[in-house]
Formats: C-alpha cells, sequence, structure tokens
C-alpha cells in the first residue's frame, strides 16, 4: 500500500506500520513520537485531500 | 470462417448435447463493429451465435461468479488466469467448469485495430493455464527483458510529477464504474463505493473521490489481477486504468515472487502468511 502511496506521489512515510505489545509502553510512546516528527518534517499534505468549498 | 470460430462452436455444441454442461458462456459479435458482447449459450443451436476475432477484450471470468450450474467456458490466456483466481477464491468449484482453451495471439487495441493493446503486447501468458480442451495448437509465448517499462518510466518520477500524471490520469473519469464492472475481481455484493454505511467515500464527481476510488479498487486487486485489460476495454473515456494495477503487479512480482492466477493449489500473497514475508516496512 506504501508502495502504491509512493507510485502516485504520495510520500510513503505518511503511512507507517508498527507492531507493539500492550506491556510495551515505552515504544509505543517511541513509535507515536517518530510517526508525529516524520509527518511534521514533510508538513501538511496538498495531495489526496478532498477540499469543500 | 475463422477455424477458431468453426471449432469453438462445434465444442460448444458438442458438451451442450452431450449435457456436460448447461451453458456456454462465449463471446458473440457486438451491436457496433468490431466489437463482441458476452453471450451465454443454452441449446447447441445457440452456439452458432459465438465468435472469436480480434475484438474479443472482455474477461468471461466474470460471469462464472457464484454460478450453481455446470458451466462450460470460452477462455484465453487471461481468462483462464482469472478462471483460477476464482477457484482459489471459492467463487466456483473446478468441477462445475467445462473450459474450453482458447490460444490467444492478443487482442486488437479499440481506437487502433491494427495494433495490439497495451497489455497484450506484454502479456507472456497467451495460452490457457487450466483447460479441459483446447480448440488449437498452442502459440508461442513472448519472453520480456523487461515487462514492466512503463511501470518503471514512473517510478522515475519525482513525487510531483507523478501526481500530477495520475491527478492528468484521471481527470476524464465519469464514475460509470465499467472498469469495475468488467473486472473478474471486481465480485463484492456491495462495492466499497457503494456502501452509505459507513460511507467511505464521496458518490460525486469530487477529484478526491474519484482518485479515491481508483487508488483503493486498484489495491484490492493487488496479487489478484492477471492485466487482462477487461477495465481499459470497458472503459468509456480511455482512462489507462492499469496504470495501478501494473504497479501491484509488479510489486507482488518483486516481493513475492507471485503471478495472479497460475495454479489453483496456491493461495494469493496477500491471503497467506509466510515466515519469510518481507516485513522491512514494520518498526
Amino acid at each position: 500500500m506504501a508502495n502504491l502511496f509512493e507510485h502516485i506521489g504520495v510520500e510513503k512515510e505518511r503511512l507507517q506500520f508498527s507492531w507493539i505489545s500492550s506491556a510495551e509502553a515505552g515504544k509505543f510512546t517511541n513509535v507515536a513520537t517518530e510517526v508525529a516528527n516524520t509527518i511534521e518534517a514533510l508538513g501538511p499534505i496538498d495531495k489526496f485531500v478532498k477540499k469543500t468549498d | 470462417m475463422d477455424s477458431l470460430t468453426q471449432k469453438i462452436r462445434e465444442t460448444a455444441s458438442n458438451i451442450l448435447k452431450e449435457g456436460k454442461v448447461e451453458m456456454v458462456i462465449g463471446f458473440a459479435k457486438g451491436t457496433i463493429p468490431m466489437t463482441t458482447k458476452p453471450y451465454m449459450a443454452r441449446t447447441p443451436e445457440q452456439t452458432e451465435n459465438f465468435i472469436w476475432d480480434k475484438n474479443c477484450t472482455l474477461n468471461l471470468a466474470n460471469y462464472i461468479t457464484g454460478r450453481k450450474e455446470k458451466i462450460g467456458i470460452i477462455a484465453k490466456g487471461c481468462d483462464s488466469r482469472n478462471i483460477v483466481n476464482h477457484i482459489v477464491e471459492n467463487k466456483i468449484s473446478r468441477d462445475q467448469l467445462y473450459i474450453i482453451g482458447v490460444p490467444c495471439s492478443g487482442m486488437a487495441d479499440k481506437n487502433n485495430p491494427d495494433e495490439l493493446r497495451d497489455n497484450c503486447a506484454t502479456c507472456t501468458h497467451k495460452n490457457p493455464v487450466i483447460f479441459d480442451v483446447m480448440v488449437a495448437e498452442p502459440v508461442e509465448e513472448q519472453k520480456l527483458d523487461d515487462p514492466f517499462a512503463d511501470v518503471k518510466a514512473i517510478e522515475a518520477m519525482d513525487k510531483d510529477a507523478k501526481w500530477s500524471y495520475f491527478e492528468g490520469l484521471l481527470q476524464n473519469c465519469i464514475r460509470c464504474y465499467a472498469c469495475r464492472n468488467a473486472c473478474p475481481l471486481c465480485y463484492c455484493p456491495t462495492c466499497f463505493v457503494d456502501e452509505s454505511g459507513p460511507q467511505w467515500v464521496g458518490k460525486g464527481q469530487n477529484k478526491t473521490d474519484i482518485q479515491t476510488f481508483h487508488f483503493l479498487r486498484a489495491f484490492h486487486c493487488a496479487g489478484r489481477c492477471t492485466d487482462c485489460g477487461a477495465c481499459e476495454a470497458a472503459c468509456p473515456m480511455d482512462i489507462h486504468v492499469r496504470a495501478f494495477t501494473r504497479k501491484l503487479n509488479k510489486d507482488s512480482l518483486e516481493l513475492f515472487g507471485w503471478e495472479a492466477g497460475l495454479d489453483i493449489t496456491k493461495r494469493p500473497p496477500l491471503d497467506t502468511f509466510n515466515p519469510d514475508d518481507p516485513n522491512d516496512f514494520i518498526k
């Protein structure tokens, strides 16, 4: 799916996958922070967004 | 008359007479020149309407989904691969089918009848992969150095160029869903675009809704698409719908060594778990 995103010109980093156990609180915060940082660095998406007038 | 057409009519008529099947699905002459339509013959006399020419562009596997009776079906290479898909996905059982295999030398481009259509030009499975009887000797399969040159050309673009390419590709879409209806893979009783609770995607002509439809429909075909070209054959606006599914076919081949519809004993890659599956994307 991420590859298909990339293929149409949407950054594949916008779709991320992780496997986190409910006992892995530390991993969860790390992944969440990392996701947030990547997306922040990419900035707001300008493609594939439905604009309503 | 064309010998293939003759042989198809004979075989179809015989299996109907012998009671092996209750109907035979094939192609009949279309209502306008250089077109064909799917045709179901239920009596030996009706098999006289069958034809075989360069315009048999639809995929007949589309018409066997969930059928209960015994069916004879005329299958070129891609149809046969979609029949395999249907058997694997439990949409019909092998014993219900009598497959009349037709070695295919490619179908004509609907806008340029002297040339092969795009997917036939890169086809490497011209002969049926599953059949009960063949109406002619197999044709020679071509070997391609680079079957996915078109996909690579898009991959080489930068992200904005890719986006404008796909935006341009879909700008004429009228959302008639002909591609979906012609596609043998699209057999969901209620398609996600028709669903109203929840409503996954808007139903109007909004650009993003159109893009979402094509993007998601393509992904539903991942690891299942046989590149039969029925979507493009059915499209009234000449949209290159296969631009999406081609990429997924390339990924299936590269990530899973998989080509859809070749073996009734194998499950498609997105349907199975294998410890060796590529998982670099999981953090």
